[in-house]
């Protein structure tokens, strides 16, 4: 048992508004710069739709993740041998306009058009070119479901849904989206580390942060490939490859990361996660319907004595340990099993997990009477407006089982709070359905708790980094006793 | 005119050398400890995917197999001429060296026609990428035109060229094996040298940073700080 520490996230589907406060708040701090505009490491994406770069999750175009046939785990993307051979034209490459090419406007013209008879216009011009270019496109184009029969009809996760149910998406009336935020996962098994020539990429091993070394990039570009959720980005002016950093200089001042802090639903939650390194490639190259299983079973139990000396043997801290026991997401994913990491299939073993969505409420209706109830109580759950085949297609590798525990036990959740508080449901009927999900009134009471009443240090429990301790091992601390205070940063300036 | 020529000649082929690699060497590695953030291969296939292919494909490939050429006949000029002791042997020797020199003539006329017309790809093309792109295409044409026009080069590399560069190596530079040589030779040999002289101020510097050690690493990497466990190789 190798123990490490691993800052990973949960994000509840059910609660997210789509305001894309998150997405704003990190690309005020991160992206808003010349080569890197039409990036967004956090962007939130309406379900069912194509998502940013368009169809992203379309792995046979973009060959991203990695595949285990015959047991043997490697990348889809590119192997050793194929990376020296095609490194001077990547064949898998997505290319700006499968982002967008970004703009700005031409606002001047407003103030500078000469006298004429029609008012002026400010037209589009190009972040790239500085020319003026005609928007075709941009992230997010089909948010709240714009233009669907064009964009949200080509939503990869539709694969292997009915045309009744396909129908059933988008019938009037019951028309169905959700929200789908997403920022880089943190992976355990990076197919982007794996796949960088470079070595620039790498996995903190005190955090589990996966970062890009600036210097240390050549711009192959392999990692843009191999990441199957498209979350490292080529900046186009410097020549280097850039992702989420996990607001890491955040995290070591104790300050949740920008998209947590700001998010207006209070969706996210970020916590601490014990794991074991020894068995990751073991669990990432389990059968599809088995990998979310393997995947909770390398996370360890902060409670369990034996896990926390092998950690205490691997040099984690005793206040880390502390914080593991707290984390919010350890509660989600392993002791509660509703949260689940999105798209398992492509076996990166994503550290940042999602509560599926359950609405909008669901209810049966016969004739003209809707009813919010039934004989069988789970009933509706199958027979909600986002079919759970789509569900699964995101969230459980294709199989529902998984998707369906969580939702039964949300549902249940749901009930007997309603039967605490409003009344009109038994409580021998909410207790019978938490036996159901296989939950109890204790851990319903905890799940409501999180889930609704949780406050910002709940939300967030950010373990103290230590860093000064890493440094000290790393630095004479005379170094820099005649020079404290001044010094040279190095603009990021593009190569010639 | 060939007499002002004949009177560069110490400069060109005796000093010049000597300034260009000096630059080099020092440029090179002042770059790398300074402005380490500026080694990239500054790819442009983001802008532009498809006429990409056409340009630097042949262009690499060429180049790559033309200088190995080069080396090789630098290196082992007697075994080049003892190859080349069979007339068929020599006719296969020249002719690939001859297709790879107009792939790669092919892929640096189309790579540089591409950055011309595609807009995004001009915006992010600095003026020295223009040098060093008129550079290579006239070193490559030179070549070809020498490869045709002047035969068996592989021969006579091996017999005037080779010690010219033995010479050079040695500190001990003697002009007087490329004095027979016609315009086209010298002006290959120029471009060369006014290349290697930009070379470490120019996107060309990522060609030392290949990732050669990715071939044995594992696939994971781990950086542990105040540990140089990652350098190890550590695993995931």
């Amino acid at each position: 048992m190798d123990v490490r520490m691993q800052i990973s996230m949960v994000f509840h589907l059910d609660k997210c508004i789509g305001c894309h406060t998150c997405s704003i708040a990190c690309k005020n701090i991160w992206t808003d710069r010349k080569g890197a505009e039409y990036m967004w490491w956090n962007n939130v994406e309406t379900k069912p739709g194509t998502g940013f770069p368009t169809r992203w999750e379309d792995q046979e175009k973009y060959r991203g993740g990695w595949v285990a046939p015959q047991g043997k785990l490697r990348l889809r993307s590119t192997s050793k041998g194929k990376t020296v051979f095609n490194i001077f034209h990547h064949p898998h490459q997505p290319t700006m306009d499968d982002y967008y090419e970004p703009w700005t406007y031409d606002y001047q013209n407003l103030f500078n058009a000469p006298e004429g008879a029609d008012q002026p216009t400010a037209r589009p011009l190009s972040m790239v070119t500085g020319k003026h270019i005609d928007v075709e496109a941009g992230p997010n184009w089909d948010d709240d479901l714009g233009g669907s029969p064009v964009y949200a009809a080509n939503d990869p996760n539709l694969e292997g849904l009915t045309p009744e149910q396909r129908q059933q998406l988008s019938s009037v009336e019951r028309l169905v989206f959700f929200y789908f935020p997403r920022i880089c996962n943190h992976c355990l098994n990076p197919s982007c580390v794996a796949a960088c020539p470079s070595g620039a990429l790498y996995k903190r091993g005190e955090d589990g942060i996966v970062l890009l070394d600036q210097k240390r990039c050549r711009a192959w570009r392999s990692c843009i490939a191999a990441c199957p959720y498209k979350k490292t980005f080529y900046n186009w002016f410097t020549g280097k490859s850039e992702k989420c950093i996990l607001c890491y200089p955040r995290l070591e001042t104790g300050e949740a990361p920008a998209c947590f802090h700001s998010c207006v639903g209070r969706i996210r939650y970020l916590g601490v996660m014990l794991y074991d390194a020894d068995r990751i490639e073991e669990a990432a190259k389990r059968p599809n319907e088995a990998l979310i299983d393997a995947h909770r079973s390398i996370v360890l139990d902060p409670f369990d004595p034996e896990v926390l000396s092998e950690a205490r043997r691997n040099g984690i801290h005793e206040s880390v340990l502390d914080s593991a026991k707290r984390s919010p997401v350890y509660q989600f994913v392993k002791a509660w099993k509703i949260a689940l990491p999105p798209h398992i299939e492509y076996r990166t073993l994503p550290m940042l997990f999602y509560v599926p969505p359950m609405s909008p409420v669901m209810a049966s209706r016969t004739e003209d009477t809707i009813r919010h109830t039934s004989e069988d109580l789970f009933h509706d759950i199958d027979r909600s407006r986002v079919p759970m085949k789509f569900l699964a297609n995101l969230f459980g590798a294709g199989h529902e089982a998984k998707v369906r525990y969580a939702l039964r036990k949300q549902k249940a959740v749901r009930w007997y709070r309603r039967a605490l508080t409003v009344g009109d449901v038994e409580m021998s009927v909410a207790e019978h359905m938490l036996r159901e999900a296989d939950s109890s009134p204790q851990e319903a009471e905890a799940i409501y708790r999180l889930t609704s009443l949780c406050t910002f240090d709940e939300r967030f429990v950010i373990p103290p980094m230590h860093r000064e301790e890493a440094l000290q091992m790393l630095q004479d601390p005379m170094e820099h006793k005649q020079g404290a205070g001044f010094g040279f940063v190095e603009a990021p300036e593009r190569g010639l | 005119m060939n007499n002002v020529l004949a009177y560069l000649d110490p400069i060109l082929f005796g000093a010049l050398p000597y300034a260009v690699f000096l630059f080099f060497f020092l440029g090179t590695i002042f770059r790398y400890r300074a402005e380490a953030f500026t080694y990239s291969s500054l790819s442009t296939q983001f802008l532009e995917n498809r006429s990409h292919f056409w340009g630097s494909v042949p262009l690499h490939f060429g180049v790559l197999a033309v200088l190995a050429g080069h080396i090789v006949a630098f290196l082992i000029p007697r075994q080049v001429l003892l190859w080349n002791s069979k007339p068929l042997r020599l006719y296969i020797l020249e002719i690939s060296a001859l297709i790879f020199g107009i792939l790669a003539v092919v892929g640096f006329v189309s790579a540089a026609l591409r950055r011309y017309a595609d807009i995004k790809v001009r915006v992010v093309t600095s003026l020295l990428d223009w040098a060093i792109y008129g550079l290579l295409i006239l070193q490559a044409v030179s070549g070809v035109y020498v490869a045709i026009f002047h035969p068996w080069g592989s021969s006579w590399f091996a017999v005037s060229i080779s010690p010219y560069l033995w010479s050079l190596v040695k500190f001990n530079p003697d002009i007087t094996y490329l004095a027979a040589m016609p315009q086209a030779v010298k002006l290959h040999i120029v471009c060369f040298y006014l290349l290697i002289g930009l070379f470490p101020f120019s996107r060309l510097v990522h060609i030392l940073v290949v990732p050669n050690p990715y071939l044995w690493r594992k696939p994971q990497v781990v950086r542990w700080h105040g540990r140089a466990r990652w350098l190890a190789g550590e695993k995931g």
